[in-house]
């Protein structure tokens, strides 16, 4: 079942991403406070403006800028350059579409709270969280977490039975992402609703308002894309076949020792 | 062997590439079908139906504080209706509008600006959040909209207030690209509901909608129609404009506009 439903979590999180990256590109600026339009400040925006060598686009953060033609701010399009946030191939749809992208986002919303309730749900009763994610004090300890950190770095990955467990900073990132990333994308995103702001005005004052709620809404959804890098780097690291057989059918073929 | 890895990771990338490839295709002619677009769009009823149970003691939108108005509330959509009709009552200082309250009612209006103002008012600063993602926060002063309704007696077979406006947004020059919204009497009757005809102390420009304009709060901005000249109770949406009980709506975006 936590099988299924992680498989399920791949489809629905890349769809809710690109379509979450369209609702991004009608107003590509994100704010801190209650309010937040194009007069008030934002802390990040998409640009794009014409120069004599062709439109530039960038992405300024703060006080940096950084030119991202081709990616963000500009990017081409089926006639051209485009000034979009997000280019057309990370969106859903492909074009500029809001309407249907609001659609896809919270058709998806529904099922990614269906799917995560599951998923809690089989997870604390099959013992998955017991068994697997939660960390010991052990493990916990500063000593096991820098030789954790060691070991990734170094890119050494555990042989014999060690790797049929996951290893602390696997579990801590995992437990990040179950408990703290994905529900606090449903949060935040319920946060910017005024139906429900009118249903619990508290939640919204307590993330510093709907722009701010937005703007965590977009660095969660970051967060997330940052975890799922490393989360498919370190599966290819580990062995792509064994790992995605086992992600699949939940048999694990063991790595062989070092030196066998 | 070594070569067979390479070849072997070579065709996972590719077939990677590939289905990433063919799900987005699919995905964008998934979102070109009608059928589809209506299958995913029922999730909003969900939504509605969620919002609706949580919001069944019709509690109040947050009211902020006149130190927490936005210092530029920006002005969407129309700014300045073109029409003769409309140009020639903001000339007289629409003395001469008049709006009408008309369809499933016992008593027709047809009220005057200084007849809306003569009612009791309300006030309200509330947080604007329009469907592209920003927000502006505004004081509105108007009459409920439960007032003008009381006062005409809708049938009970009413069901819908639509608001009829003098702006034609999808510029087609004739009455399918004028500006129209709706909303059910859940939300009509809600205290917050307000017809404005002031804005943060002074009479409302014509950019944020002269003489009157819609304040729907728990609904987004696209739902706070400007430039009201009409109001119409009906028992269905689907023989006004394009059916879909709106201007946005008509063009894809939620009839229920709580998220």
């Amino acid at each position: 079942m936590v099988r299924l439903t992680h498989w399920i979590n791949v489809l629905v999180l890349t769809l809710l991403l690109m379509s979450g990256l369209q609702i991004f590109n009608a107003h590509p600026r994100l704010y801190w406070g209650s309010y937040g339009a194009d007069f008030d400040h934002a802390w990040l925006e998409a640009t794009a403006h014409d120069t004599p060598a062709g439109p530039r686009g960038g992405l300024r953060i703060g006080d940096l800028s950084f030119d991202t033609t081709g990616v963000i701010g500009v990017s081409p399009g089926p006639n051209g350059p485009l000034a979009r946030g997000f280019p057309t191939w990370a969106t859903l749809p492909s074009w500029q579409d809001l309407a249907t992208g609001r659609r896809w986002h919270f058709f998806l919303a529904w099922i990614l709270v269906t799917n995560g309730l599951i998923y809690l749900v089989a997870g604390v009763l099959n013992g998955h969280f017991r068994r697997d994610l939660a960390p010991t004090r052990r493990e916990l300890s500063p000593r096991n977490l820098l030789a954790s950190v060691v070991d990734h770095i170094r890119l050494r990955h555990p042989t014999g039975e060690a790797a049929k467990r996951y290893n602390v900073l696997q579990k801590l990132a995992y437990v990040g992402v179950v408990f703290v990333l994905i529900p606090g994308m449903v949060i935040t995103g319920l946060a910017m609703s005024p139906g429900f702001d009118a249903f619990a005005p508290w939640l919204t004052t307590v993330l510093g308002g709907r722009p701010s709620a937005r703007s965590i809404h977009f660095i969660f959804a970051n967060l997330i894309v940052l975890f799922v890098i490393v989360h498919v780097v370190e599966v290819f690291l580990a062995g792509v076949f064994n790992e995605i057989g086992s992600m699949i059918t939940g048999r694990y073929a063991l790595p062989r020792e070092h030196g066998q | 062997m070594s070569r067979l890895i390479l070849s072997r990771r070579r065709v996972m990338g590719a077939a990677t590439a590939s289905v990433a490839g063919l799900m987005l295709d699919g995905c964008n002619r998934l979102s070109q079908a009608p059928r589809f677009q209506d299958a995913i769009g029922k999730a909003t009823d969900l939504t509605q139906t969620s919002q609706r149970l949580l919001l069944g003691g019709q509690p109040l939108a947050k009211e902020f504080s006149t130190s927490q108005l936005s210092p530029v509330f920006r002005a969407n959509g129309s700014v300045m209706p073109a029409s003769a009709a409309y140009q020639s009552l903001m000339e007289g200082g629409f003395a001469d509008w008049r709006l009408a309250v008309e369809g499933l009612v016992r008593q027709p209006l047809w009220l005057s600006l200084d007849q809306l103002k003569a009612m009791p008012a309300r006030t309200q600063i509330t947080r604007h959040d329009c469907v592209e993602g920003w927000s502006a926060i505004g004081g509105w002063t108007g009459v409920q909209l439960a007032r003008v309704l009381a006062l005409a007696g809708p049938l009970p077979q009413a069901r819908y207030v639509v608001f009829r406006c003098a702006d034609d947004l999808g510029g087609t020059g004739d009455a399918s690209g004028l500006y129209y919204e709706s909303i059910d009497f859940f939300d009509a009757v809600h205290p917050q509901t307000i017809l404005a005809y002031a804005m943060n102390g002074q009479p409302l420009t014509v950019a944020h909608g002269a003489p009157l304009r819609l304040r729907v709060e728990r609904q987004l901005g696209y739902k706070q129609a400007k430039y009201v000249m009409r109001i119409q109770l009906v028992d269905r949406l689907d023989q006004i404009g394009g059916g879909k009980g709106g201007f946005w709506e008509d063009r894809g975006y939620a009839w229920y506009a709580g998220i």
